[in-house]
Formats: structure tokens, C-alpha cells, sequence
């Protein structure tokens, strides 16, 4: 009996949340609308594949680590935006990404380029390969004579 | 190559992973001590303040410009909203700030007049003029991420400060002097 | 009283470590043929520890799943309203509860260890137990003193805070407990390495010994992953199944590690070669998720993932990798020349086919470490720099496809020495297959390069895993090897479907009113109703989507936008259509100023086989572990066959004659 009046309680207190859910989200949030692109797709999808691989490399400024494309945030629709009225003006992904950097810095572009701040991630690559190759070379050149010895574990 | 040369030539690459963890463990227990930075800091400080025209945010008060910040004094230029709640902690230093003869110049980020004159007749109005930033636009030329943000514009329209956050009342003695170096 | 009693447990599995670490070293100290009084505490102890340690979580999962509200955890993470199967996930939803889960595994595979390992001398086992015991003793300390999970709040809480909604899914029962089996279960590959390390055993038996614990965290460990993949995929409601966020890294790192230890140890086992690359994977890997730990409870890197932020915890682990990593690269530096070389090998062979895999591996490996702690280095210069996807994906792709190349050819080279031009023809073959599939995608349309790459090698290796399997009848061949068939073929499928994801992918975004059709593709999608709806601890917006395929028949998909109430938060939940060629995903979004809704819908071809391959990896590491244990089985009966025979012969033969 009590279960049942458990499940009406539930369902009751569900309606009210449901009624008082619009007051709810109005709290600390902004009332306006999303920008015009920020849920839009551009007409030409060329285009628009260059804005969407585009917005999967900027980074949401106001999330924990996701990209614009992924985040429902107001300031990433508004990212959202203006990547997509620049690429429509005719900039190139590279621009568009280049005037976000100028303003808030590699951190927004999960990108990351060659500069003084960055040159070991694209260094370390390059080093990685070359050790590979060395130890390679060295464990594999060595074995390669004609009698293969067979060498016993230490006692 | 002899057993013994090839061995020893081991001997040292057998310690470059304890070196590459040590130097790890160093900058990870570097990094423990330090504050993580929340907020991300505007790169436009320095540079000229970008060109754009706002309209009215209300009907109180003339929208901003750019060119309003040009020439005869620095201003603030302080980037808030009505549904911001540390800019309703804010609001009494930055009447401190009007009261000591500095100009702010406001801009309300994703709000409606009827929402920008009812903080304004709560909280006061000190503002000399107030554009409506519907879209983030002009939030993101300037490199700000968040609201309350504060910039320090320069008597020749350069961007000279970010004060991120809300300012209080430690903060207006530093913002003033800021004012002073960008004369 | 149930957290007292776990908590008591804690503190006595905790003694029994040091009893533990004591007669284990004891064991080590002792000389050939004498064994030290003390050295028989070691097993014993070590089995009732892993008795107390599951003692323990079974008193917090019993906690959660009343709803003790006098426990600060359960107070802080669970609700009284919640299902149950969430109030029993929710034990390790959070930093506490899984640090214990995380313990708990640790003291069960030392306990199992301790039982079932009999073939190794008991000066390793010695070590081992040891090593095993200091390890726990350290995360022990951890949890009774800095991360109690059994703290009693002084006023019983009236009411719980609820556990994050995006927690409240299946996938919180399966993801953790399979992670964290796997990448706890490599301390005992640790332990073992370092117990061989420490009495210089490093040996095919040893080997044996260590291979089935190093498979069995392996697969689990691939497990976990899949379905941590797989969850975020549905879960966030973006269709994104992998960002390289330093969470998930934190859980890939051990994963690439426990690959090439896999095959490391299996190269020791059957042919004694690859003793130092073998014991240095060991220590890696289970340093790596130690390493993981650290990352993602001390909150120094920033990730969608982090369920701890706490400097202070961060420092407490960073003293036991101090102390456990440390140590043990310390003594691999000091001990590990003093390991013989082992059995040679020429380059053409199966061994050198597997040491390059190791080295590639290793090197993806040292691409994805660095990837993930530089943010962390440029902090440190007050330089702020984000790496993501753009940067992960080709550098550890030019160390990945020069593997799959291998990869391909490897499995059919000889041991020990081998000439390319026996295997021309299959070398021919999947060249073949690759350039075939290069061209034919590359004539279809306009693609991103990887994804394209990945479509010829998954084309090309899919075919590769069989070959070895050319020529030999079929009833014959030993389950160990249709396991690495499997597993191989599981990467080709699995790189099948992230290649077609990555390349394929069609999306559509519009806002749409009830009774609007959009058109995605082949697809034609009709927002047919939205109404509200409501849960045991939610209510959302339903809207009911159509999706016809062509001429085909329409079916209804229902993604939600969720509110849970305690705590507070918006979710969305997405709906998802499977074909055996892809999947549909659609998510509804707000409702626009002039009414009406924002729809998002993805067809994802060949999606599903990223998990689909992920599985069949991990079904090829079964079968791997069966077939070792069908071979030890056999061995064993001809053993005593052998031995009934010896003694039958033995009887029969006529005394000799004065």
C-alpha cells in the first residue's frame, strides 16, 4: 500500500518539477535565443564540412574539455557562429581559426602549431622515429649473422 | 660488437626511464603547489581595441563603439549581464569607480532592454553608455571568455588590462592605477 | 556497524599486507634449499587479505544500497529514490568507492595469485608476494587516510544528494569494475616482473607463469574500454566515441602497454627471447595506471572525465609513485643487465616481427604520454596550449600504420629465423588489398587522408588475420591460435568502423516544428510529436522521430532532454536506430522562439564495428587463455600418462638375474 502511495508522491512531485521546469532554467542563464548559426547548418555542404571539421578542433571556453561542435553551452553557440559566417564570407578554416588564437591564445585550438611554446610535440615525433629505427638497427641487425648462437640463462 | 660493449652501452639506456619519471615527477609536483588557473585570459591586451558599433542595450542610454573609446582619457570598459550574479557584487565598486571620475562604458552580454533597465534601477547605473551584445560577438573580438570581465582601455584606444571577474573593493584601488599608466 | 565493519576490514587487510611484504622478503633473503620461518606467512596472508579487502566493498555496496545516509558517501552520491541497480553502480561513482573498488581488485589478484601460482620457486613467489604486499600497503594508507570511504557524517543526512545523472546508466555497471580488473590486475605482471627481476628468473617458465595473469587483465582491460567507448558515445549526445581526453588516455596508456607486454611474454615463454623488453613492459605497465590514477584524481589536467580535483590526494599518490615506479625503475636500471641475453634471432623472423611491434607500440605509447601531460609541461612556463584529435591522430598514425603493415606478415614468419621470399605471395596479396581499397575510396569522393589509410589497412589486415591459418586443417589448429586470428581480426574490424565513422559520417541539424520532414542522405526524418514525459528521478521532453529509409518502413526513435532533480542537471538522451550497416543517432535539442525544435541527426556507417571489434579482440584473448590452459591440461595427463607407464613397465620388467 505504501509503495503505491510512494508512486503517486513520485509522480506528483514529477508534474510540479515539470510545470516549474521553465522558472527553473531561467535561473543564472541567459534568455536569449541562440545565435542565428549556432544551430544552423550552412546551405552548401562543402562548405559546411569545412566549418563542422573546423569547430571539432576549437575548444568551448567555458566547458571542462570538449569542442564546440560537442557542447550545448551559449558562448560555444555563439563560437559556433562565427566560425560558420566567416567560412560563409569566404575565410578559409585557417583563418577563422587563426583569429580565435589571437584573441585567447593556443589554448582554444586543440590544434596545436608549430611555435616556441609547442616545437617538443612536433620535435619528440621526429626524435621517437629515429630511436625507433636505432633500436631497431641494433637488435635486429645484430641477429642477422649466419650461425644463430643460442646463449643459456644464468644459473 | 663484443658481449661486454654491447652490454655496458645497455647499461646506460636502462636508466632513461627512471630520468624521464623523475623529470615527470618533478613537474607534477611543481604543478600541485600552483593554483590552477580557471579562467582564460584575454590575448588582445596590448593590441587595439577591435572595431565595432553596438546598438542600445536599453533605451536609458546611447549604445557603444570603438570609437567612443578614442582619445581625451582611459576608460573602462566592462563586459557584464543581468543575469550575471557576481556582477550584482560588483555593481557598488564600480559606482566607487564612477564617483572617483572614471568613465564606464558597458556592455551587456545576451540580455533584454527589460532585463538590463530592471538590474540597472536595482543595482545602479554606472555607465555612460551600454551596447547590446546579443550574440557574443564583440565578447569574443576582445578575447573575453566570461562575465563579469573588465577591461582598462587606453587614451589612444589600446587595450591595456584584463581584470577577469568581478572587481572588489581590494581591486579598485588597482584598476585606477592601472588608469594612470594608460595615460 | 556496517561501515565499522568495513572499515576494520581496511585496517586488517592492511596488517596482513605487512605481513605480507615481510615474509615474502624473507622468502627472497633466503639461500637455496633453507626457507626462513617467517616465509610461510606469505600466501596465507595474502589470500585473506583479498577476503577482507572484498569484505570491505561488500560492506559499502551494501551501504549504498540501503541508502545509510549516516555515511558522509552515501550521502553526498546516492539517493533514496534512485533505481537500485544505480544505487549499487553508485558505490564507485565517485572517488572514494572507486578507489576502493580499486583496492579491492588489487587484493584479490594478489590473493589468487598467492593460490593458484604453484610453479614458481618459492624464492620469486617470495618476491612477488612481497612486492604485491608493498604496493597494497601504500593504496591502503591512501584510503584509510586520505579517502575513508566508511566516514560517518556526526547527523544522519535526511536526505542523499543523488549521483550524477550521467552516471545513472547501465554503463556504469560494466565500464569501472572491467577497467579497473584490468589495469589493477597488471600489478600482479609487476609484481611477477620484479619478483623475477629481484632473483634473477627471468626465464620461459617464468614466463609461463606470468602469461595467463598479463591475458586475463588484458582482456578485461579491452573490455573496459570498449564499453567505456561505447558509453560516452550514447551517453553525451554528440555520437563522439573518442576525444584522447587525458581520462581516457589515462586508461589507453596501460591498455598499449599490456599489448606489447602480451606479446612480449609470449615470445619469452616459447622461444626465451625479449627478457629485458619483457620485465621493462611489465614495470610499465602497471606504472602506467598508476600514472592514470594520478592523473585523474589529482586535478591537475583538465578533463570532462575528472571525477576528483584534490591537490592534496594528488600529492599523497604522488608519493607512491615516488615510491612504486621509482623504485622500480630503479632497480630495473641496477639489476636488468645482469638478465643474459637470450635466445637470437634474425630480423626476418616471428621475434623480430614482434619486437618491432613492441617497439611501435612503445613509441604510440610515449606519443599519447606526451600528448597528454604537455598541457601540463606549458602550465608549468604559464603557457596555455590545448592538444587534441588534430594532434593525437597522425602522430601515433605514423607509428601505427608501419605496425599494421607488420602486423599483417607477422604471425606468418617462422620462429627464429625466416626469408621474405616465402611469404611473397601473402606479402603480395595484402599489398594488394591495400592499394585496391586505396583507390576505389579515393575515386569515390573527397576524404580525409587517415580515415582513408584506415579503410585499406582494416581491408587489408581483416584478410591477414586468416592467413595464417592457409594450408592447415582447420579441426587441428590450436585454440591459442584461432584466439590471435580473432584478436587480429577484431583490430581490422574495429579499425573498419573508425575509419567509416571518421570518413562517412552525414549529419543534420535543423529546427524543425511537428510534422516537418528533413532529409539526410538516403534518409527522410519527420519530427512527429514532442510531449512531456516523466521518470523516477527525472521528467524531459520526448519527441517521437520517424526515420524512413528510402521506400522502407518507418521507425520511431524517441530521444529525450532529460531534467533530474537531485542533483540538478540537464541531460540528453539519445536514440539510437542500428542497422547491420550503421547507425542512426538523433537528439532533440531546445525549442526555438518561434516554437519549434532543434533536431540533430547523424547516420554513422559501420559505427557499431568499433565495438563489435573491440569485443572480438578481447573473445581472441579468451580463447588465447583457454587454449593455454587446454595445452597445460594435455601436457599434464601426458605427464602422468607417462609417468602410469614408466611404473606399469616398471612392474612387469623381470627382476635382473643374479
Amino acid at each position: 500500500m505504501s509503495r503505491a502511495l510512494a508512486l503517486v508522491v513520485s509522480g506528483a512531485l514529477a508534474l510540479a518539477a515539470l510545470a516549474a521546469w521553465p522558472l527553473a532554467s531561467a535561473i543564472a542563464q541567459d534568455t536569449l535565443p541562440p545565435a542565428p548559426y549556432a544551430y544552423t547548418q550552412l546551405e552548401d555542404p562543402a562548405l559546411e564540412a569545412k566549418a563542422n571539421a573546423l569547430m571539432h578542433t576549437l575548444r568551448c571556453l567555458k566547458c571542462q574539455s570538449q569542442s564546440i561542435a560537442d557542447s550545448d553551452a551559449p558562448m560555444a553557440g555563439d563560437m559556433r557562429h562565427q566560425v560558420r559566417s566567416r567560412i560563409l564570407a569566404g575565410d578559409s578554416p585557417d583563418e577563422v581559426r587563426a583569429w580565435l588564437i589571437e584573441r585567447y591564445g593556443d589554448y582554444v585550438s586543440y590544434s596545436p602549431e608549430v611555435s616556441q611554446t609547442t616545437w617538443p610535440l612536433f620535435v619528440v615525433p621526429v626524435l621517437l622515429v629515429l630511436a625507433a629505427l636505432f633500436v631497431l638497427l641494433r637488435r635486429l641487425g645484430r641477429g642477422r649473422s649466419d650461425k644463430i648462437v643460442s646463449e643459456s640463462s644464468l644459473p | 660488437m663484443s658481449t661486454a660493449e654491447t652490454r655496458s652501452g645497455l647499461r646506460l639506456w636502462l636508466w632513461v626511464p627512471l630520468a624521464l619519471f623523475a623529470f615527470f615527477a618533478g613537474l607534477a609536483g611543481y604543478m600541485l603547489t600552483q593554483e590552477k588557473p580557471e579562467f582564460v585570459k584575454s590575448t588582445m591586451v596590448g593590441k587595439p581595441l577591435p572595431e565595432f558599433t553596438l546598438e542600445p542595450a536599453f533605451d536609458g542610454l546611447p549604445g557603444a563603439s570603438s570609437s567612443d573609446f578614442e582619445g581625451g582619457k582611459p576608460r573602462l570598459l566592462n563586459i557584464w549581464a543581468s543575469w550575471c550574479l557576481p556582477c550584482i557584487a560588483e555593481a557598488p565598486q564600480l559606482e566607487a569607480l564612477k564617483e572617483q571620475g572614471v568613465e564606464i562604458i558597458g556592455i551587456a552580454i545576451r540580455d533584454r532592454p527589460e532585463d538590463v533597465a530592471r538590474f540597472l534601477e536595482r543595482h545602479g547605473n554606472p555607465y555612460t553608455r551600454i551596447g547590446a551584445d546579443a550574440i557574443s560577438a564583440v565578447q569574443l573580438e576582445l578575447g573575453s571568455s566570461g562575465v563579469p570581465e573588465t577591461f582598462v582601455i587606453g587614451a589612444d584606444g589600446t587595450i591595456r588590462y584584463q581584470h577577469i571577474g568581478d572587481i572588489r573593493p581590494e581591486h579598485i584601488a588597482l584598476l585606477k592605477a592601472e588608469l594612470e599608466k594608460a595615460q | 556497524m556496517i561501515a565499522e565493519i568495513g572499515l576494520a576490514a581496511l585496517w586488517l587487510a592492511a596488517a596482513l599486507a605487512v605481513l605480507q611484504m615481510i615474509s615474502g622478503a624473507a622468502a627472497l633473503r633466503a639461500g637455496d634449499g633453507s626457507t626462513h620461518p617467517l616465509a610461510i606467512y606469505a600466501r596465507p596472508a595474502a589470500i585473506v587479505q583479498a577476503v577482507l579487502a572484498v569484505l570491505a566493498f561488500l560492506m559499502l555496496l551494501r551501504a549504498f544500497a540501503i541508502t545509510d545516509l549516516s555515511i558522509k558517501l552515501v550521502a553526498t552520491n546516492s539517493h533514496s529514490m534512485k533505481p537500485m541497480i544505480y544505487k549499487l553502480t553508485g558505490t564507485w561513482g565517485n572517488h572514494e568507492g572507486s578507489m576502493l573498488l580499486w583496492v579491492g581488485v588489487l587484493a584479490l589478484a594478489g590473493g589468487l595469485l598467492a593460490g593458484l601460482e604453484k610453479r614458481l620457486p618459492e624464492r620469486t613467489m617470495g618476491a612477488t608476494l612481497a612486492v604485491q604486499g608493498f604496493i597494497a600497503l601504500g593504496f591502503y594508507a591512501f584510503l584509510l587516510f586520505s579517502s575513508n570511504p566508511f566516514e560517518r557524517l556526526p547527523v544522519p543526512a535526511a536526505a542523499g544528494i543523488g549521483l550524477n545523472p550521467l552516471l545513472q546508466d547501465i554503463g556504469l555497471a560494466i565500464h569501472p569494475p572491467t577497467l579497473y580488473a584490468g589495469y589493477v590486475g597488471l600489478s600482479v605482471a609487476f609484481s611477477l616482473a620484479m619478483g623475477a627481476l629481484l632473483t634473477r628468473e627471468v626465464n620461459p617458465n617464468f614466463a609461463r607463469a606470468m602469461r595467463p595473469w598479463v591475458l586475463g587483465a588484458w582482456v578485461l582491460l579491452t573490455l573496459g574500454i570498449t564499453a567505456g567507448s561505447y558509453w560516452a558515445y550514447y551517453e553525451l549526445g554528440w555520437g563522439g566515441w573518442w576525444f584522447w581526453d587525458p581520462v581516457e588516455n589515462a586508461s589507453l596508456m596501460p591498455w598499449l602497454a599490456a599489448t606489447a607486454l602480451m606479446h612480449s611474454v609470449s615470445v619469452l615463454a616459447a622461444r626465451d627471447a625479449l627478457r629485458t623488453w619483457t620485465i621493462m613492459l611489465g614495470v610499465l605497465a602497471f606504472s602506467m595506471s598508476m600514472l592514470g590514477t594520478f592523473l585523474v584524481r589529482s586535478g591537475v589536467l583538465t578533463s570532462v572525465h575528472a571525477f576528483a580535483v584534490d591537490p592534496e590526494r594528488g600529492a599523497f599518490i604522488l608519493a607512491l609513485l615516488l615510491i612504486y615506479i621509482g623504485g622500480a625503475f630503479t632497480i630495473f636500471a641496477l639489476r636488468a643487465s645482469a638478465v643474459s641475453e637470450g635466445k637470437r634471432f634474425a630480423a626476418v623472423s616471428r621475434e623480430g616481427a614482434l619486437v618491432f611491434n613492441n617497439v611501435m607500440l612503445s613509441a604510440i605509447l610515449a606519443i599519447v604520454l606526451l600528448g597528454t601531460l604537455y598541457p601540463l609541461l606549458a602550465e608549468a612556463f604559464d603557457a596555455r596550449v590545448s592538444v587534441g584529435p588534430p594532434y593525437f591522430n597522425p602522430a601515433s598514425a605514423i607509428f601505427a600504420i608501419p605496425m599494421f603493415l607488420v602486423m599483417a606478415v607477422g604471425p606468418l614468419l617462422r620462429w627464429k629465423e625466416d626469408k621474405p621470399a616465402r611469404v611473397q605471395f601473402e606479402m603480395l596479396l595484402i599489398a594488394a588489398l591495400l592499394i585496391a581499397t586505396l583507390a576505389i575510396v579515393a575515386l569515390a569522393g573527397d576524404y580525409p587522408l587517415l580515415p582513408v589509410l584506415g579503410l585499406g589497412l582494416a581491408a587489408a589486415l581483416g584478410v591477414a588475420a586468416f592467413l595464417p591459418l592457409r594450408g592447415r586443417k582447420l579441426s587441428r589448429v590450436p585454440t591459442a591460435v584461432w584466439g590471435m586470428v580473432l584478436a587480429h581480426f577484431g583490430v581490422a574490424v574495429s579499425l573498419l568502423g573508425m575509419a567509416s565513422e571518421g570518413a562517412f559520417t552525414e549529419e543534420r541539424l535543423a529546427a524543425v516544428a511537428p510534422g516537418d520532414t528533413v532529409e539526410m542522405g538516403d534518409w527522410l526524418i519527420t519530427l512527429d510529436s514532442v510531449a512531456p514525459v516523466a521518470g523516477p528521478n527525472w521528467t524531459a521532453i520526448e519527441a517521437r522521430v520517424a526515420a524512413r529509409l528510402g521506400e522502407g518502413e518507418a521507425v520511431t526513435l524517441t530521444p529525450q532532454a532529460r531534467n533530474f532533480w537531485s542533483p540538478a542537471q540537464a541531460t540528453s538522451e539519445s536514440a539510437l536506430l542500428t542497422r547491420w550497416n550503421g547507425q542512426l543517432y538523433a537528439v532533440i535539442g531546445a525549442q526555438t522562439p518561434d516554437g519549434r525544435w532543434q533536431l540533430r541527426v547523424w547516420w554513422k556507417p559501420f559505427v557499431t564495428f568499433i565495438w563489435y571489434g573491440g569485443l572480438l579482440i578481447a573473445l581472441g584473448g579468451v580463447l588465447a587463455i583457454v587454449g593455454r590452459v587446454q595445452v597445460d591440461v594435455k601436457r599434464r595427463k601426458a605427464a602422468e600418462l607417462g609417468e602410469e607407464r614408466r611404473a606399469d613397465l616398471a612392474a612387469l620388467t623381470p627382476e635382473p638375474a643374479e
